[in-house]
């Protein structure tokens, strides 16, 4: 192996750095290729599927699935489960962030009685995910009348402490000078709060809000509990609806067509916000 | 750890807790309790009264061969989304780890499934092998396999797998990469000049450096493969045939919606709960390690 004195030793060039990239592009293409599928059988007519093998290149139908989809859809117009899932992702995430940094700040800047007790309360929290407790919490949910309701598709979910955590670890990093100035300047806790603390957090409650958005839109189990009205289904749940049951085959490019509509906003977010998106998956699994 | 510098007062953090108290103890804390006591009871069948079994239901689960058969089912299919998962993407990882340029485009590449929902990559699948229109199948039975995963449970299983292991690729993805270029190139360089070639160095130097890494993943993907899986399998199997798909948390819904058995299905959460106590304190102790690394 010889020695070139602009890169290292061990990285590969000439044939190994092909065989290096050929590996690669054997991955990507296996991550790929059920998206694409997805897509071409999005643009292409029933008939087309129905007599496989299927095309592997897009047809002339893109337009006519992709409306037929969101104007009727098959049980609810698309369009719906859309703005649905639009509001359970931003009621989750918003809501999420804004209670945890109101109990964080709280943890963090003030002594209270049983404040030691609060904290570990929202700690267990940690410990069970909803599909743990789905029967105890539907029943919680149908007694408040949050069936088919968008309280009902967010609330619930928003009983879990990991960005609590987050912003305390976060606070805790903060200068103590500042509190402490803003203390000598007769500046109360909120204006504290508002004015050093969130400005300071900006980046912090960007990367958790790129990952509870995700984690709200692809809510699945959930909304299948709460929502039995078509009209508020979300998107990822209505999908599997969409299937007629018994032997009736089932309308591929509308459903095709959903599940690509289903993936653009998440998909869009990790994309365009690549390094916020990295950010808050290592932060939430400190 | 305390900070120094507290403002005075009692009702407003009392106000500030309040919202965040509120949500947990009715969305949380009351769930999470009337799971524990309705698994001591058994409720008649039109609801109206329940009667008492103590740890009754307990018991009748674990001598119950279907919940048994569960138990090994969420064990094989947990093991193998883990280790299919993790392992490609640290052959990914180790791949995109020796190119000096380009490792940022690969990566932007592979990253994006991480946000298809589980039950969206289940539908994608399901087209891909249905045994009608499948794209796969069809190419199969051109060489002369008969794939039915509706009918065969091992195609069943294999499917869910796969299912369920592709979007996570992304994930294991990203930290093993980290995890790779957070190791000096020193080290491997060093090794190198003492004439180990690429397999002895990946054996002896990288893979023990990157062991904190790798055991964290091993949790984070039991956790997820345990508790995050559901959309897959019942998209594409609802846990059938004859349950050989059947994983733990798919049982406590088809109990407790499907078939209204609330006594068993509390006793099944209470199982559960346990079990990601057990986990999450496992790793709390391999976050420990992490950090002190």
């Amino acid at each position: 192996m010889a020695i070139d004195k602009h890169t290292g030793m061990v990285e590969k060039r000439g044939a190994g750095l092909w065989l290096t990239h050929l590996g690669l592009i054997i991955g990507v293409l296996f991550i790929f290729f059920p998206i694409w599928l997805a897509f071409v059988a999005s643009t292409v007519q029933q008939a087309d599927i129905v007599r496989p093998p299927m095309p592997l290149l897009p047809g002339g139908h893109f337009l006519e699935n992709y409306g037929k989809a969101l104007t009727s859809g098959i049980n609810a117009p698309v369009a719906t489960m859309l703005f649905n899932s639009a509001v359970m992702a931003l009621g989750i995430s918003l809501g999420k962030i804004v209670i945890s940094l109101l109990s964080a700040f709280a943890i963090v800047y003030f002594r209270f009685p049983g404040r030691t007790l609060f904290f570990w309360l929202i700690f267990l929290t940690l410990m069970l995910p909803v599909e743990v407790r789905i029967v105890p919490t539907y029943e919680v949910a149908a007694n408040f009348g949050m069936l088919n309701s968008y309280s009902g598709l967010i609330f619930p979910l928003i009983a879990s402490a990991t960005a609590t955590f987050l912003f305390r670890q976060f606070f805790m990093t903060v200068p103590d000078e500042l509190a402490e100035a803003a203390r000598v300047d007769g500046a109360r806790p909120m204006r504290f709060f508002f004015d050093i603390l969130l400005p300071m957090s900006r980046t912090n409650i960007a990367a958790l809000f790129v990952i509870l958005f995700i984690y709200g839109w692809n809510q699945y189990l959930w909304p299948l509990l709460i929502t039995t009205d078509p009209s508020m289904n979300t998107i990822v749940m209505g999908i599997k609806q969409m299937f007629p049951s018994g032997d009736d085959l089932a309308d591929w490019p509308v459903i095709m067509a959903t599940s690509i509509l289903a993936m653009i906003p998440p998909v869009a977010v990790v994309i365009g916000m690549q390094k916020l998106f990295i950010r808050g998956l290592v932060d939430s699994e400190k | 750890m305390e900070k120094r510098v507290t403002f005075k007062g009692l009702w407003l953090p009392l106000l500030l807790v309040a919202p965040q108290l509120a949500i947990t103890a009715v969305f949380f804390f009351y769930p999470a309790g009337q799971a524990i006591w309705q698994s001591l009871f058994i409720p008649d069948p039109f609801g109206l009264s329940m009667q008492w079994v103590g740890l009754g239901n307990f018991e009748y689960l674990l001598s119950d061969k279907y919940y048994r058969a569960s138990f090994v089912t969420t064990a094989v299919f947990s093991i193998l989304v883990t280790v299919v998962s993790m392992g490609v993407a640290l052959y990914l990882a180790v791949l995109a780890d020796r190119l000096i340029k380009g490792s940022g485009t690969y990566r932007t590449l592979l990253i994006w499934p991480y946000a298809v929902a589980p039950a969206v990559a289940g539908v994608l699948w399901l087209f891909m092998f249905n045994t009608r229109v499948g794209v796969v199948t069809w190419y199969l039975g051109l060489l002369g396999y008969d794939w039915n995963h509706v009918l065969n449970e091992n195609e069943a299983m294999g499917l869910v797998v796969i299912a369920s292991a592709w979007g996570r690729i992304s994930y294991n993805f990203l930290f093993f990469l980290a995890g790779l270029q957070a190791i000096p190139k020193s080290v491997i360089e060093a090794a190198a000049i003492d004439g180990a070639r690429f397999w002895t160095r990946f054996r002896t130097i990288v893979f023990p450096l990157l062991s904190p890494t790798t055991f964290f993943l091993l949790v984070v993907n039991i956790v997820y493969a345990f508790f995050e899986t559901f959309g897959v399998i019942h998209t594409i199997t609802s846990g059938g045939p004859q349950q050989a798909t059947t994983i733990l948390v798919y049982k406590v819904y088809s109990d407790g919606f499907v078939s209204q058995d609330l006594g068993s299905s509390a006793a099944q959460s209470v199982i559960l709960l346990v079990i990601v106590g057990a986990l999450t304190i496992f790793q709390f102790k391999f976050i420990e390690r992490r950090v002190h690394y």
